[in-house]
């Protein structure tokens, strides 16, 4: 009988031990028994990164937005982030849910009884965090390795640019309205690790509407922006004469190139990549000039 | 508008009541079947209500999911088809609609302004401090965000009856609720500027979403559809006198004032309910009387019931056809809403 009482001690112990909290960036405690074998994304940047982690096939379920890697694309589509099917998701029986800390699906998942863990990586430490809490969460030992290798490849990718290009000034335009990206951003740490400087003032927050006069006296060295903004930005009134335009120092980015620029994820690597080579493409010697578009892909 | 409301009126009283009181039954009959027909359509089809008995999932499905949206959006509607009744009766004009005194707008500033002060992440889970988060269950947390709604929708009512100094006149509260439907909607834009993040959040709201009200939103709306309903039919006779001029129902003897509050308080208080649980959904509060009244000619009474029956089925339809049209995929109910009001009222007009 002692014996017995020993042996469910011992369990009790092992369970206990084996068990391990997860606390996301809203502040929520969720506890997990074992390591989350069926997991829902609903946010492409964690879709990528749980790939990255080597978890992807852990993936049952992903949001209508996530597009990479490939393989992701033949999982169940399960909505939006903003309008996640919660039908759907309950479904697929997941062992957690992922989601931005801004949709309002967290609460309701919860109390259908599923795990949900809400992250929102906005910048590079952000990423870096999300990154460390889903290998904690996935119980995978890839994250360290993860991060290290991102970190070598924006190293990698400033260095592989010609000193001329330190100092350019750059601005990146990440939608029409105009809304620039700011310092704050992870575009503008981006430009930052890669020696660029951006013509947002720090003080104007991550991604500010800024008024097409500032660009316009800025003259900044290099514009970044979609393929279908760089079309039409010389018939903003001002722009036509400015030097980035006329010498066709542009940065035009497709679809998804844009992807990898705005998530904040796995790829960040790739997205300074993108930059570095483009602006050291505009910038060698006997560049064609002149021409928009053409940047991202020598 | 005033010669057939009185012709309504005159109508023998037998046969007109005896009309709605058969489309009453039918809407509700309607409502039942469409209850039924919401727990058995969704993205994973009708094999859910098969194995509902021995799967926990489908039975989650059916029970916690499919239920309480469907019903959710029944009581949704329910309480714009009333606001919209009572708005139209109120203001003698059948373009009034249930955001037409600023409850939209001051519901829509209060959502943006509480994800900017508390933070996105901090008010999803449920305040701004983790501590709170801790404590707060799923419940509180979505308390936070609903009862950011609810207070915003009257706290526009309340601007507007301000700046109409008083319920008094039509006109002024009419213009009043413009103005503060525009202002609110300015400074709303202001806050999404200076923080993006808001932007995106506000998405879901502006776009009414029914999917995810649970059985806790359907307490809190049938709690209040109860009495609003109960509180309408008292008043309805007011809304009749109306119907005859202002001043045929000063000299009816009846208090004007004190009753036109209530009967704004019953449309602040069913709008801003709605809104809170489903955000701006569109249309059902503006048809849902029109088609009523196109159906069977009654006093307001029997109108005020069957416009909420009405705008409930309306809603409860357009959230299954959300669900199906698409299928595994869903479309936000409130584009639905707007696409089928708009195709009836002009319908409406065509026929007319």
């Amino acid at each position: 009988m002692r014996r017995l009482w020993f042996m469910l001690l011992a369990l009790l112990l092992a369970g206990a031990a084996q068990a391990y909290e997860i606390r996301d960036d809203t502040g929520f405690v969720t506890t997990f028994d074992t390591p989350p074998a069926r997991v829902v994304s609903v946010l492409p940047s964690l879709t990528e990164t749980v790939c990255a982690l080597g978890a992807c096939a852990r993936l049952v379920g992903v949001d209508r937005y996530s597009n990479w890697p490939p393989e992701v694309k033949k999982l169940p589509q399960l909505g939006g982030g903003l309008d996640p099917n919660v039908e759907a998701i309950a479904a697929l029986r997941p062992d957690v849910v992922l989601t931005a800390t801004s949709s309002r699906a967290g609460v309701r998942l919860r109390a259908l009884g599923l795990k949900v863990v809400q992250l929102e990586p906005k910048s590079g430490a952000d990423m870096r965090r999300v990154v460390t809490t889903l290998g904690r969460l996935l119980q995978v030992g890839g994250a360290e390795q993860l991060l290290r290798g991102i970190e070598a490849g924006v190293q990698a990718a400033a260095q592989a640019l010609p000193p001329a290009a330190r100092g350019q000034r750059v601005y990146f335009e990440v939608s029409p309205a105009p809304h620039a990206a700011g310092r704050a951003s992870f575009i503008g740490e981006l430009l930052d690790a890669l020696g660029l400087v951006n013509i947002i003032g720090p003080e104007q927050g991550p991604f500010p509407r800024i008024n097409p006069e500032g660009v316009a006296r800025a003259a900044p060295d290099f514009i970044m922006a979609s393929r279908n903004s760089l079309a039409e930005m010389a018939r903003r009134p001002g722009w036509s004469n400015l030097p980035a335009l006329r010498e066709g120092h542009v940065c035009a980015f497709d679809g998804d190139e844009r992807d990898i620029m705005v998530r904040p994820g796995p790829r960040m690597a790739e997205a300074a990549r993108l930059i570095a080579r483009c602006v050291a493409g505009q910038l060698a010697p006997g560049a064609k000039a002149g021409g928009a578009g053409g940047g991202g892909k020598p | 508008v005033s010669a057939t409301a009185w012709s309504a009126n005159a109508v023998p009283a037998g046969s007109g009541h005896a009309r709605a009181a058969w489309l009453g039954a039918a809407l509700l009959a309607l409502g039942v079947l469409g209850l039924l027909l919401g727990a058995s359509v969704g993205s994973t089809g009708l094999g859910s209500v098969f194995q509902a008995r021995h799967d926990p999932v489908a039975w989650q499905i059916v029970w916690d999911i499919r239920l309480p949206r469907t019903l959710g959006a029944w009581l949704a509607g329910a309480l714009l088809g009333l606001a919209g009744a009572v708005a139209q009766g109120l203001f003698r004009n059948p373009l009034a609609d249930p955001y037409l005194l600023g409850s939209a707008s001051g519901a829509a500033l209060a959502m943006a302004l509480a994800f900017a002060v508390l933070g996105v992440s901090g008010l999803v889970a449920g305040g701004s401090g983790a501590a709170l988060a801790q404590a707060a269950s799923p419940w509180l947390a979505r308390l936070g965000l609903t009862g950011a709604a609810f207070v915003g929708a009257l706290a526009g009512v309340l601007l507007t009856l301000v700046l109409a100094q008083g319920v008094q006149q039509t006109m002024r509260l009419l213009l009043a609720g413009v103005v503060v439907g525009y202002v609110l909607g300015a400074v709303r834009d202001l806050v999404q500027l200076a923080q993006p993040d808001v932007l995106q959040a506000m998405q879901g709201f502006t776009l009414g979403i029914t999917g995810f009200i649970g059985w806790g939103a359907c307490g809190v709306m049938a709690a209040m559809l109860a009495p609003l309903l109960l509180a309408a039919w008292l008043l309805a006779r007011v809304l009749d006198a109306l119907t005859l001029g202002e001043a045929t129902a000063q000299s009816l003897g009846l208090p004007l004032a004190p009753l036109r509050a209530l009967l704004i308080a019953v449309l602040a208080l069913a709008t801003g309910t709605a809104v809170a649980q489903t955000g701006l959904i569109g249309f059902v509060g503006l048809v849902a009387p029109h088609l009523v009244r196109g159906l069977a000619r009654s006093t307001h009474g029997p109108l005020l019931v069957l416009s909420a029956l009405a705008g409930g089925l309306l809603l409860m339809a357009a959230d299954i056809a959300a669900r199906v049209l698409i299928a595994p995929q869903e479309l936000p109910v409130g584009v639905l809403t707007a696409v089928l009001g708009g195709v009836y009222l002009l319908w409406l007009m065509k026929r007319r």
